[in-house]
């Protein structure tokens, strides 16, 4: 039985905050962190906005593609991310309740630091494919934060992308799937931590390019296949640069990844990276063309896919609004203050 | 807001369905049990569609304890394309879209909390388009 992509929706903040106006204040040099970071500005979710609202929003717009699915036929909802509003108590039970999918479906929050929306796909396309729910939804999203002054401010961003899988209507067939897993300690917060920590330089090559080049490479091999034969591929992209680099390793070329690399304008959305640049790409897929995308979640771990765009993309793209269109139109530019504020970085007295 | 109570609530605020009059066809947001229009007790649960357009709007500089954090916040009475109108709060807008007449749409967004400890509330605002 082919399994795979029946809808997809995206969601972005409309708030941004460029590099500049962080490093004014931490009085960085704001020309280094762009070119080190590969980045301009990213996206700051309102205070109103949080993983469930991103995710509520974003499965919406996948129900939509999905020919209005009635949200009663989903059996799971799995949520990825490392922002949930609530310690106890999934997001997926107020999303599931949002959309109408309720009471007869699984539900589950996962989290694997910056892989845990591909997770998500990974297990609802796992049991679509054992026929133990006819369509399964999964969610990527993240509000995730970065401490004043760290590195992690300039690229922690929000936004959220939505997959229901199934067997019928599909717009991408799930060809294959390879996970790649190590316990590698490059980034980590502890219970009760508000920030999380990293390793500095040792989130790169020893963490990030090990994992993500390990399932890539090994995927092309089970599979068959040479980056030249996709059309496109898209990476998790903590900054501007290491997708690009990690890509141009393996072989892919800019031209192949350009579509699917956010993170220079969005920032990096954790769980929601690799599976919104994967709405960016479908947006403009052709039918036939093959998809490469790999997770990363540091800790450390990386999921593979190939995906197979079908005739039915055609149909859906429009029915939802652009992931580009939210990424470029009707941005709300914020100064230090406000992000600050809207991101409850300010102490304020007790009652006030 | 009280747990129950904002549980009771989610088919309106979560999923905006409303109580069309099986006799008038009359949208009725929240539902009621006899149409104000023609007396009707039969309805039919619909979903309504989330867009609309603002017909007029205030800003709350004095806001009620739950929403202290807030203010200052736009409130709008917001007709729907279906027929109800609704009070709600506005977001995510510029200055320049605040005028009668602006089309919104309805976005699931965090309404207010019961504290850090408390559970949060959810529902729908405005948001310009």
């Amino acid at each position: 039985m082919t399994v795979g992509i029946v809808g997809y929706g995206a969601h972005l903040p409309r708030h941004r905050i460029k590099v500049e106006e962080i490093a004014k204040v931490w009085g960085a040099d704001a020309p280094s962190f762009k070119k080190g970071l590969g980045l301009v500005e990213k996206s700051v979710p309102a205070p109103d906005e949080d993983v469930i609202t991103l995710s509520v929003e974003a499965a919406r717009n996948a129900l939509v593609r999905a020919g209005n699915l009635d949200p009663q036929k989903i059996g799971c909802i799995y949520i990825g991310s490392e922002s949930h509003p609530y310690a106890v108590k999934p997001s997926g039970t107020v999303v599931g309740e949002a959309i109408g999918a309720f009471p007869g479906c699984h539900v589950a929050d996962f989290e694997f630091a910056c892989k845990a929306g591909s997770e998500g796909m990974f297990v609802a396309y796992g049991l679509v494919k054992a026929g133990l729910v006819e369509y399964g939804l999964a969610i990527g999203a993240d509000t995730s934060q970065g401490a004043p002054g760290d590195a992690l401010e300039y690229s922690a961003a929000a936004g959220a992308a939505a997959y229901i899988m199934g067997s019928k209507n599909i717009v991408a067939s799930i060809d294959h799937t390879y996970s790649f897993t190590t316990d590698t300690p490059d980034f980590w917060r502890r219970e009760y931590q508000h920030y999380p920590q990293h390793a500095g330089r040792f989130t790169g090559e020893p963490a990030y390019f090990r994992t993500v080049m390990g399932a890539s490479q090994t995927l092309l091999e089970q599979v068959g296949m040479k980056p030249a034969d996709f059309q496109w591929a898209v990476f998790h992209q903590p900054n501007g640069k290491f997708p690009m680099r990690v890509g141009k390793m393996l072989g892919f070329t800019t031209k192949q990844m350009e579509q699917g690399w956010l993170a220079p304008r969005l920032g990096n959305t954790y769980s929601g990276a690799s599976p919104l640049g994967l709405t960016a790409i479908l947006d403009v897929a052709k039918p036939g063309d093959k998809i490469f995308m790999c997770s990363y979640g540091s800790g450390s771990g990386s999921d593979a896919f190939v995906y197979t765009v079908t005739d039915r993309i055609k149909e859906v793209q429009g029915l939802a609004p652009l992931t580009t269109d939210m990424l470029d139109k009707n941005k709300i530019y914020l100064e230090y203050g406000e992000y600050a504020k809207f991101r409850h970085k300010i102490l304020k007295a007790e009652g006030v | 807001m009280p747990t129950a109570r904002g549980w009771r609530e989610y088919p309106q605020r979560y999923r905006y369905e409303a109580a069309v009059c099986k006799k008038c066809n009359k949208w009725h947001f929240p539902p009621r049990l006899i149409c104000d229009e023609c007396k009707g007790q039969e309805f039919e649960t619909k979903a309504m569609k989330r867009s609309g357009k603002i017909l007029t709007y205030t800003t709350i500089r004095v806001p009620p304890a739950p929403f202290k954090d807030q203010a200052p916040y736009l409130v709008a009475v917001v007709e729907m394309d279906d027929g109800p109108r609704l009070t709600m709060m506005v977001t995510d807008y510029r200055d320049k879209e605040l005028k009668i007449g602006q089309r919104v749409k309805l976005e699931f967004r965090r309404l207010s909390d019961d504290g850090d400890a408390g559970t949060i509330n959810y529902g729908y605002k405005a948001v310009p388009v």
